[in-house]
């Protein structure tokens, strides 16, 4: 179709929609914000005449280029310490991905313009594409790659690993609760508008300097649907922000959003980008660079801070609390390590970090090595079993952490950490803003206004918890984690793939059993559990206990 | 004497290819063979690409999910609630493990835990089954109308027909759109399955397809036939008493709350009843004797839709429900009370239209003789699925 006939097709399907004569629509999801019957157009202008060729064209292009990958033997020249990550990663976020299809509906009965519906439910379809396209992305993988294992078992993995749950929020956060809360500022206006940025634009970029170059082709093809769902969220933005008494809902959001998107994808994206490579070029960007460009400088100077003149209070001190997380705390730091801590609890293989490395990450992070370094000599020392037990019951100057109530990543950085009793029950939090979440946002009121369409935390938030007193053979079997030998462990602290060198069941039989932190907090007195906080936020960083008492 | 100097290579600062040899194959260890997703059970022998990309990606505390879901509404409810229908399916009264400290993750071992999860979509409908078969039908659509325009077939019309086309097969479009939109993408977040509730996606995507079909045909009618009214549509759904009852029930279809009677009345009950006489008892008759066959044509693509894949995965996931080992009883009295209910109201809608068969100068065949066509195609639906045609068919 031609430019004009779009238009004018755009046009005469406006003719489409209709008002009830005789029966409203069922309404099934509430929200606590007000919409004024604003005339605001639907920003996709997409006919489904013209979208159906062009997302099979782009099929086309992506289909083609896995098969180009698999000809050309693509598979020869992939870094294994890169597609280990995809492991996690697309274990992940087909499910987030599937969830925004589902969320959709949320926004049909809550924002009243019929016009919106229509880009909504091409977003609805486009997140069926997603979701699907990636789940064939991981099944070229599981075919192709020299170690299938994690793949092979992803999705029964992701369910029950905490890596998983904390990804998971990137989904049941968007389904869930107060209609707009979830469905519109979660999920596009945060997650879709900032950080698919870093997620489908910033590590694709990365996959490639690491030889793989279908994880580029079908993410940017992912991610050129996406620019349409930003205009989605952004005109639903618009329509809110009409209606004053929706700002006070809006500065909530947006604070709660912001900080778990940060919470979640930088510790995630910031891991495998800056642990997932071999590509150490200096001129080569960080995380922290890339996070500047394309969250600071793309998002919140360009798209946020605009938006302030028509009332949207922005969470400037969140912004910068969040960079100030990344450069000055070491979060993404702080997560690799853990994640690499606690790889036996995991379904991938994590490689030891060289003196390559190191030089990069000093160059890059100044002062890196002398936080990080000697763990990560010890990670490479302990890798491969000669006696010892996995990295986590020996003594390398690292506590395991507590666990966010919240987001669900470990209080990594150690000084942040806050604690406080909830619902009947002590939680340990990674920041004050975690506890803010839980204690103010997801509550039926807030700031003394009625919200009753606010959604709850749930579930068994703390993954320990269910293992509590288990032998970690036990655990990792409970959690299927095992390859096809019924002994060795799918995670790995190494790459080698020599059977003799790999780490087995029998290896952890011999460990201590695992234990609970916060079902131990909940079993101290009232002293204890004071002295105990007092101690945890004067350790770190890189985990290091408090230093004792002089 | 001159010398030649190589000028100082510039080398771009880009990532290095690397022969890293880490491709299948290339060696020997526990699982280097274990190449197919190992979590679910494949409904025929072998695993289908279908099934691999749709089966489980949509988690279930009955089964891996072990620390339950995350985020609720706020009767703290997360996730897909199987009470959001009235029908069951084998192992729904079950209920999920009770996890907590030191309970491990009790993934249930015997699975499926619920018979929901035995649904797969015959169509096996993924992106790339979608997009190319929705591409197909809107290349040929545009194909179609593109050579009637060429060929001036619309000079055949009579102005009868043109009236005939521009209010009531106009007036069709804003039944697929309003289903499309809120009944069945609003239905795609109900379904306790990724399998389900995919298929439902798509089926939304066919009705809203269909919809903008009509409404571009419309667009081109308007620009190529002299005094066609590309509004009239819009009158005739509004006030048009024929459509009335069509109108009154499509909207009680989107005020329905249980995904399941959504599907059910609109599928199994409405299109059959309702949708079929429209476009197949009427349009595809009317439309060749009164010189037009470029209607039938777009009409045709959404009937194939149906008929052929819709109805296609209604049939496959309702003939589980009233086969189920456990609530095959519980199920078919309540399918029961909804075909009563719903044939009824389609019933009614149909008749209503029924001055629609006298307005063509070239009539189609009797309204009463497609009536009787419907209904045995409906009751022959009806008997697939092992339900008893309701009393309200002899209306």
């Amino acid at each position: 179709m031609s430019r004009q006939s779009v238009a004018k097709a755009h046009q005469k399907i406006q003719e489409l929609s209709w008002e009830p004569a005789y029966h409203e629509p069922v309404s099934q999801y509430g929200t606590d914000y007000t919409f004024r019957k604003a005339q605001k157009k639907d920003p996709l202008k997409q006919v489904l005449r013209s979208y159906f060729p062009m997302q099979e064209e782009k099929d086309h292009r992506v289909y083609g280029a896995s098969d180009g990958a698999i000809r050309g033997n693509m598979f020869r020249q992939v870094q294994e310490r890169w597609l280990e990550w995809q492991k996690l990663f697309l274990s992940i976020i087909p499910l987030p991905e599937i969830s925004a299809a589902r969320a959709m509906p949320l926004l049909f009965r809550t924002v009243p313009n019929p016009e919106l519906h229509n880009g909504q439910a091409i977003q609805m379809i486009d997140e069926v594409r997603h979701s699907t396209i990636q789940q064939n992305l991981k099944r070229l993988y599981m075919n192709n790659y020299i170690d299938p294992a994690g793949f092979n078992s992803s999705l029964r993995n992701f369910q029950s690993d905490y890596c998983g749950t904390i990804g998971r929020q990137f989904a049941e956060g968007f389904i869930t609760g107060d209609a707009i809360t979830a469905a519109s500022i979660y999920l596009t206006i945060v997650a879709e508008t900032a950080f698919t940025n870093t997620l489908f634009v910033a590590m694709p970029a990365e996959a490639a300097a690491n030889g793989d170059y279908l994880l580029p082709t079908v993410f940017h093809s992912v991610q050129s649907d996406e620019s349409r769902h930003i205009s989605n969220g952004y005109a639903t933005l618009l329509m809110a922000l009409a209606d004053e008494d929706n700002h006070q809902l809006l500065a909530r959001d947006l604070r709660y959003a912001w900080w778990n998107n940060h919470r979640v994808v930088d510790a995630a994206i910031g891991t495998f980008i800056e642990y997932g490579t071999k590509d150490r070029r200096k001129d080569r960007e960080s995380y922290a660079e890339m996070w500047r460009r394309w969250i600071y400088d793309d998002y919140y100077r360009s798209y946020l801070v605009p938006l302030e003149k028509y009332g949207l209070e922005i969470p400037h001190d969140l912004i910068e609390e969040s960079w100030n997380q990344i450069w000055n705390k070491g979060y993404v730091h702080e997560v690799a390590q853990f994640f690499a801590t606690g790889w036996l609890a995991n379904y991938w293989r994590i490689d030891p970090m060289t003196d390559k490395d190191f030089e990069w990450f000093e160059y890059k992070y100044p002062g890196w090595y002398d936080k990080y370094g000697a763990w990560w000599e010890n990670y490479n020392r302990l890798s491969r079993p000669n006696g010892h037990k996995p990295i986590v019951f020996e003594d390398v100057d690292y506590e395991y952490p507590h666990r966010c109530w919240t987001c669900m990543v470990p209080c990594l950085v150690r000084e942040d950490m806050v604690m406080a009793k909830v619902d009947g029950q002590w939680r340990t939090y990674c920041h004050e803003m975690c506890k803010w979440t839980d204690e103010t946002a997801f509550r039926p009121t807030y700031q003394g206004r009625q919200t009753p369409n606010m959604g709850k935390l749930i579930g068994h938030r703390e993954w320990e918890t269910l293992y509590h007193g288990w032998n970690w053979a036990d655990v990792v079997s409970d959690m299927g984690f095992v390859r096809d030998d019924g002994k060795t462990m799918v995670a790995q602290p190494h790459l080698d793939l020599n059977p003799d060198k790999m780490w087995t069941l029998d290896h952890l039989r011999k460990c201590p059993p695992l234990a609970s932190p916060n079902v131990l907090l909940n079993q101290m007195t009232d002293d204890e559990r004071t002295a105990f906080a007092a101690r945890y936020v004067k350790g770190g960083p890189a985990g290091r206990p408090a230093p004792a008492e002089a | 004497m001159t010398t030649t100097q190589d000028s100082p290579k510039f080398e771009r600062s880009v990532p290095k290819p690397v022969f890293t040899d880490a491709e299948a194959g290339a060696r020997e260890f526990p699982d280097s063979t274990l190449r197919h997703y190992n979590y679910y059970k494949p409904q025929k022998r072998k695993q289908s690409h279908y099934e691999d990309v749709t089966v489980d990606v949509q988690p279930d505390p009955r089964h891996y999910l072990t620390q339950g879901w995350l985020y609720g509404f706020a009767d703290g409810r997360g996730g897909y609630p199987l009470d959001w229908t009235a029908l069951k399916a084998w192992g729904s009264d079950k209920p999920s493990p009770q996890r907590g400290p030191g309970t491990g993750g009790m993934i249930v071992k015997d699975w499926p835990a619920t018979g929901w999860h035995e649904f797969r979509d015959p169509n096996e409908e993924w992106e790339l089954t979608l997009y190319r078969y929705n591409s197909n039908v809107v290349r040929q659509v545009t194909q179609n109308v593109e050579a009637a325009k060429q060929s001036k077939a619309f000079e055949q019309w009579n102005p009868n027909w043109v009236r005939f086309v521009e209010q009531h097969i106009g007036a069709w479009m804003h039944v697929d759109h309003g289903l499309g939109l809120y009944l069945y993408a609003n239905a795609n977040r109900r379904a306790p399955t990724n399998m389900h509730n995919n298929a439902i996606s798509v089926n939304s995507m066919h009705r809203i397809r269909a919809a903008q079909d009509l409404a571009l045909y419309n667009l081109t009618l308007s620009e190529e036939i002299e005094g066609f009214d590309g509004s009239a549509h819009l009158q005739t759904w509004n006030n048009d008493p024929a459509w009335q009852g069509v109108r009154d029930v499509a909207e009680q279809l989107t005020a329905i709350d249980d995904w399941c009677e959504a599907i059910f009345a609109a599928n199994v009950v409405f299109e059959p009843l309702v949708g079929e006489l429209f476009r197949s008892q009427l349009v595809q008759q009317a439309s060749p004797r009164n010189g037009d066959f470029v209607t039938p044509t777009v009409v045709g693509a959404a009937e194939y839709d149906f008929a052929e894949r819709d109805l296609r995965y209604t049939t496959a996931m309702f003939e589980l429900l009233t086969n189920d080992k456990e609530f095959a009883d519980h199920n078919k009295a309540i399918l029961a009370d909804w075909l009563g209910s719903w044939t009824a109201k389609a019933l009614s809608a149909a008749r209503t239209l029924q001055p629609l068969w006298s307005q063509p100068d070239a009539k189609p065949p009797r309204f009463e003789d497609g009536l009787d066509r419907v209904k045995n195609r409906f009751s022959g639906i009806l008997g697939s699925l092992g339900l008893e045609a309701p009393k309200e068919l002899a209306q």
